[in-house]
């Protein structure tokens, strides 16, 4: 089939054929056409099926409200659902496919809903479906989603790049139509920066569409000159294919551009641009949308906007049908009839329902046919424009609650003066003025309005000569008196019907309405349907538009794609990585790395021959336990103190004393927050009165830093002390085990002593090491073994673990990553994240000696709280399992629950939990740490571990936390 | 939303974490014979404000300093913004 439909005219390149398939069926179009414009010129009707009944639908509108022409655009993982072929450029090679259909579009077997119609009716998922309720799951929901919805994604990684970019500008304009293009002019004359967004390919908006004449030249022309002079402004970014989609808090504007959708050949530049646009002022001059009326089966193909039917027959040379009948009830319909004459078609009706009274039902199934009149009349048509008036685009002034006003004479809601904020204007259509006149004059004037606010002098212009023909229209919503159905949402398949039934079911509140219909919901958010809809419901209700309300529209203005939003965060893109100094040297050792939030971590070395983790981990436990180990603990937070008052300071942030701590030594200390629960702990240095460091947890990092500065800055702003987080400045490493020191001595300069006596335990200095590098050396053991840590400015970290490794060689020296890490702190018996969990406090942590009487400190009078310090509360202990004959397995699992012998699993018999377990390499056992409730009064007693997720139950015996050296002797030899 | 930082000029609220209620400045006095009660007025009392609301935000992306914002939470304008310190020590916070 050739273009049946294509006459003359229109903007599109005739000389540029594009060659597409529909449903696998080749077509011709030209550059310049969409996919919808394309499909009319080739006489094609039938373009999908409506989501709920399956029915017949056709191409509805020219533009982004279309409801009824959604397709599957492209191929493979590029196939994208629920396009809008209306406005969906045409390329060469283009694959469409129809939706919502099976096994094809002309024969669909669900179309059988259509005839099931009358149960189907408005609310019917919640009636029909509500019991059993196990069978929601399993039946209805599956069933539902197969039967009605739209298209399917393609189930592949999306293999396209999307893009965020920030812009600044004086004033941004929406909408590149008569009213915009003027307003971009005056200001963009006035030297203001300037930009022009408009969702087409195209600018010029309506201009496009109508056979106007504009000082005396085709509005083309016209258009084509003013964006000529824009694009030759350097203060003028002209953006289209893009669409301004919300209105945020103080100037702020998200849009999105959509760069390489309508190339046939993809690029490797981003499918999508998300905007995030800084305007000081802005123009909204987004048009108007044209609405249907409630007719007998006006959903048929070939029922459509009559502004449509003229934008395809101007701007595309495309003609809908080819015997056309005019419904209109405003002056538009004359328009109509008289372009589309022009255009070479037979204009079989022109019924004005402002004159006439006759009801007439719309024949034809999979296309119209003819329109019958009450009286028995018939006439034949393949095509009905329809024009029921015009609703301005006023969503974007809705964004921020703004609420719209009921105007009379156009029978249409517009922006009020309330709902535009100080910085956003309204110009043309989309304020409800609808000649080309007023849409210039508005324009310009608006443009003079942003150019004066933002302190300067607009130029006088020269308005334009432009039609300015008054628009009239009686509201005409519904024909009463036929038989077949009246469409208000044909996305939704909601109608007139369903909209009295809800309102009679008590939904009369429109935002309910909405809900229980469905109504305006989806793709078009009725666009095309709610102002018909809830003028339906307030003739129902005998009540004024404006007394049944409005709802109001919320951001985005179109569907903007999920990947827009991501942006480049996907994969491991998602969230910024950190690597520690040493983590291409641990990469060329094959460890195996964790992610500790940002941070990447080496959670294990393993060796040729090791076949399971725990292998690697078991290894590197026991080397470092008899000769020594090394491990990157950069990621622990390191948090600069300094000033006269730090030590005050830091005395009133940790429940433990910290003022009179000596130069030269390091203490441990836990932080509580206000509430009187544990928040992190860690160690601080001193290394002068008036300066320490202290390391925080890994996780808690940045949150204790807010705390400290929360503290510095807010509650005792005059206290003479000041921090840095030094975390990313400094590589550190844990080096333990019984050669830690011989280890340390080859590396420290000979000028540091660091023997036992001379550098005890608990000691802190700064030294340097292989020749004058700068390091500090804390002795702090997380290990229980003779343990240091060394850290130099983060440039010489990767040098500085090649050289510990180096002269580790002679007391075969490990790496160890944070498994052995985890394992060695646990059989030492030392709190972490799992237990320092934000539901402990120091007294359950074993800790309640530390909590200084005499000072305060942040969370001290909320511990003392009585709930806080029960007898039976849970405190934190050690477990190990009872070795058994008959247990079938001894692994413990954090998490499983502590209940009593004979006892039933259920939440009542737990008596605490496990929170941290390992296999410990060293008591060949596994082990565990936990809280129990009186646990440090249950030492030697037995209970078992429950796991029901992973099915486990253990009989542990409970007994000290700290498995090895308790007395802590190895720390200090 | 854009926060004119005091220091900084006009910043994007995305460089900013928010803590809540600027009252949280106020930290009871721990050695009062109500300090029990006062604490647990301070901490987990709150007033649902719709309309001008006084709250900190901390500048963590950018220059670390906390801010008292006075926020209408109808319309998010923003109608103050002071850096926390110099308004803590207005209300008497000292060391």
């Amino acid at each position: 089939m050739t273009q049946t439909h294509r006459v003359g005219g229109g903007h599109i390149d005739r000389s540029q054929p594009v060659e597409f398939t529909f449903d696998g069926k080749k077509y011709q179009g030209f550059s310049g056409d969409t996919v919808a414009s394309a499909l009319i010129a080739n006489g094609v009707k039938l373009v999908g099926r409506s989501f709920k009944y399956h029915r017949p639908r056709g191409i509805f509108s020219a533009g982004s409200d279309e409801p009824n022409a959604l397709m599957t655009i492209g191929e493979g993982a590029r196939a994208t659902p629920n396009t809008r072929a209306t406005i969906a450029e045409l390329y060469e090679g283009m694959t469409v496919q129809s939706q919502n259909r099976f096994p094809s579009l002309n024969f669909d077997v669900m179309a059988v809903n259509d005839l099931l119609a009358p149960f189907l009716s408005a609310g019917f998922y919640y009636k029909t479906f509500m019991w059993p309720a196990s069978f929601w799951e399993k039946l209805y929901e599956p069933i539902i989603r197969r039967a009605a919805g739209l298209g399917a994604l393609s189930g592949e990684p999306d293999p396209d790049q999307y893009d965020k970019g920030f812009l600044h500008c004086d004033v941004l304009v929406i909408g590149a139509g008569s009213a915009g293009l003027m307003t971009a002019l005056v200001a963009g004359r006035a030297g203001l920066r300037v930009i022009l967004a408009d969702e087409d390919f195209q600018m010029g908006g309506r201009l496009l569409s109508e056979l106007e004449q504009i000082n005396g030249d085709t509005a083309l022309a016209w258009t084509m000159q003013i964006t000529a002079e824009l694009s030759s402004m350097p203060n003028v970014r002209l953006m289209g294919r893009t669409t301004v989609y919300g209105v945020f808090d103080h100037g702020i504007y998200g849009a999105v551009t959509r760069n390489t959708d309508h190339l046939a050949v993809k690029t490797k530049k981003p499918r999508e641009t998300l905007w995030r646009i800084y305007a000081k002022r802005s123009v909204l001059a987004s048009g108007a949308t044209e609405r249907s009326i409630a007719l007998s089966n006006n959903d048929r193909p070939g029922v459509m906007l009559a502004s449509a039917v003229r934008t395809y027959a101007n701007r595309f040379g495309a003609l809908c049908g080819k015997r056309v009948v005019v419904v209109s009830n405003n002056s538009d319909g004359l328009r109509t009839a008289n372009i589309l004459k022009a255009s070479g078609a037979e204009v079989s009706a022109v019924i004005d329902t402002r004159l006439s009274e006759n009801s007439f039902d719309i024949r034809g199934r999979k296309a119209v046919r003819a329109i019958r009149f009450s009286d028995g009349r018939k006439v034949d048509a393949d095509c009905i424009a329809i024009s029921g008036g015009w609703n301005p685009n006023i969503q974007l002034t809705c964004h921020k609650r703004g609420r719209p006003l009921w105007r009379d004479d156009i029978a249409a809601f517009v922006p009020s003066k309330d709902a535009l904020t100080a910085d956003m204007d309204v110009a043309g259509a989309a304020n409800g003025s609808f000649s080309t006149h007023q849409c210039l004059q508005e324009g310009a004037q608006a443009g003079a309005r942003a150019v004066q606010a933002l302190g300067k002098n607009a130029a006088a212009i020269d308005l334009p000569q432009a039609d300015d023909a008054p628009f009239e229209i009686t509201p005409f919503w519904e024909m009463k008196g036929c038989k077949g159905s009246a469409w208000v949402d044909p996305q939704n398949d909601v109608t007139a019907k369903d909209i009295k039934l809800a309102a009679q079911e008590g939904f009369k509140s429109v935002e309910l309405l909405k809900r229980y219909t469905t109504l305006g919901m989806a793709t078009d958010q009725g666009k095309a349907s709610n102002v018909l809809g809830l003028a339906i419901l307030a003739d129902h209700l005998s009540q004024t538009i404006p007394e049944t309300g409005t709802t109001i529209s919320r951001p985005p203005y179109t569907p903007v794609s999920i990947s827009a939003f991501a942006g480049a965060s996907r994969f491991e893109h998602f969230r910024p990585v950190r690597k520690t100094p040493s983590h291409n040297w641990a990469q060329g050792q094959g460890a195996v790395f964790v992610s500790a939030g940002l941070w990447q971590r080496a959670q294990y070395f393993p060796r040729p021959g090791e076949t399971h983790w725990r292998q690697t981990v078991d290894r590197e436990v026991v080397a470092t336990r008899s000769s020594v180990g090394i491990c990157d603990v950069t990621t622990l937070g390191k948090i600069d103190i300094q000033g006269p008052d730090a030590g005050a300071f830091l005395n009133r942030i940790y429940v433990n004393a910290f003022a009179k701590l000596v130069v030269g030594k390091c203490r441990y200390g836990l932080m509580l927050r206000e509430d009187g629960f544990a928040m992190d702990d860690g160690t601080v240095a001193r290394f002068s009165d008036t300066h320490f460091v202290m390391t925080t947890t890994t996780a808690n990092a940045v949150s204790v830093y807010r705390h400290l500065e929360f503290c510095r800055q807010c509650l005792w702003p005059n206290m003479d002390v000041k921090l840095i987080s030094v975390t990313d400045q400094w590589a550190q490493y844990a080096i333990a085990g019984p050669n830690a020191r011989k280890l340390l001595q080859k590396i420290v300069d000979k000028e540091h002593d660091v023997s036992n006596e001379a550098f005890s335990y608990m000691a802190c200095g700064e030294i340097t090491v292989c020749g004058g590098i700068r390091a500090r050396l804390f002795r702090l053991s997380f290990s229980g073994e003779l343990a240091y840590e060394l850290g130099v400015p983060a440039r010489y970290g990767d040098s500085l673990i090649k050289a510990l490794m180096s002269v580790g060689e002679e007391f075969n020296a490990v790496p160890y990553g944070t498994e052995a890490l985890g394992v060695m702190r646990i059989e030492k018996g030392h709190a972490a994240g799992n237990e320092l969990n934000g539901q402990t406090t120091a007294k359950h942590l074993g800790m309640g000696r530390m909590l200084a009487k005499k000072k305060d400190f942040i969370g001290k009078t909320l511990s003392e709280r009585e709930g806080l310090n029960a007898e039976d509360g849970l405190y934190l202990v050690g477990f190990k399992p009872v070795s058994r004959a008959d247990t079938q397995t001894d692994a413990l699992a954090s998490g499983a629950h502590l209940i009593g012998q004979g006892k039933s699993d259920t939440a009542e018999n737990s008596e605490g939990y496990l929170s941290s377990v390992a296999y410990s390499p060293s008591l060949k056992s596994y082990i565990g740490l936990g809280f129990l409730k009186r646990g440090q009064e249950r030492i030697g007693q037995e209970i078992r571990a429950v796991d029901l997720l992973r099915g486990t139950d253990v009989l542990v015996t409970v007994c000290s936390a700290h498995f090895i050296d308790p007395k802590g002797e190895r720390l200090r030899v | 939303m854009i926060i004119v930082h005091p220091l900084l000029g006009p910043r994007d609220a995305q460089e900013f974490t928010y803590l809540g209620d600027a009252s949280l400045i106020h930290r009871p006095d721990p050695k009062a014979d109500d300090a029990a009660e006062n604490f647990y007025e301070y901490l987990y009392q709150r007033d649902n404000l719709a309309g001008e609301h006084r709250e900190l935000w901390f500048h963590e992306q950018g220059d670390r300093s906390w801010l008292v914002i006075k926020r209408n939470t109808l319309t998010h304008d923003i109608l103050s913004v002071e850096l926390a310190s110099d308004v803590a020590r207005r209300e008497g916070r000292s060391k």
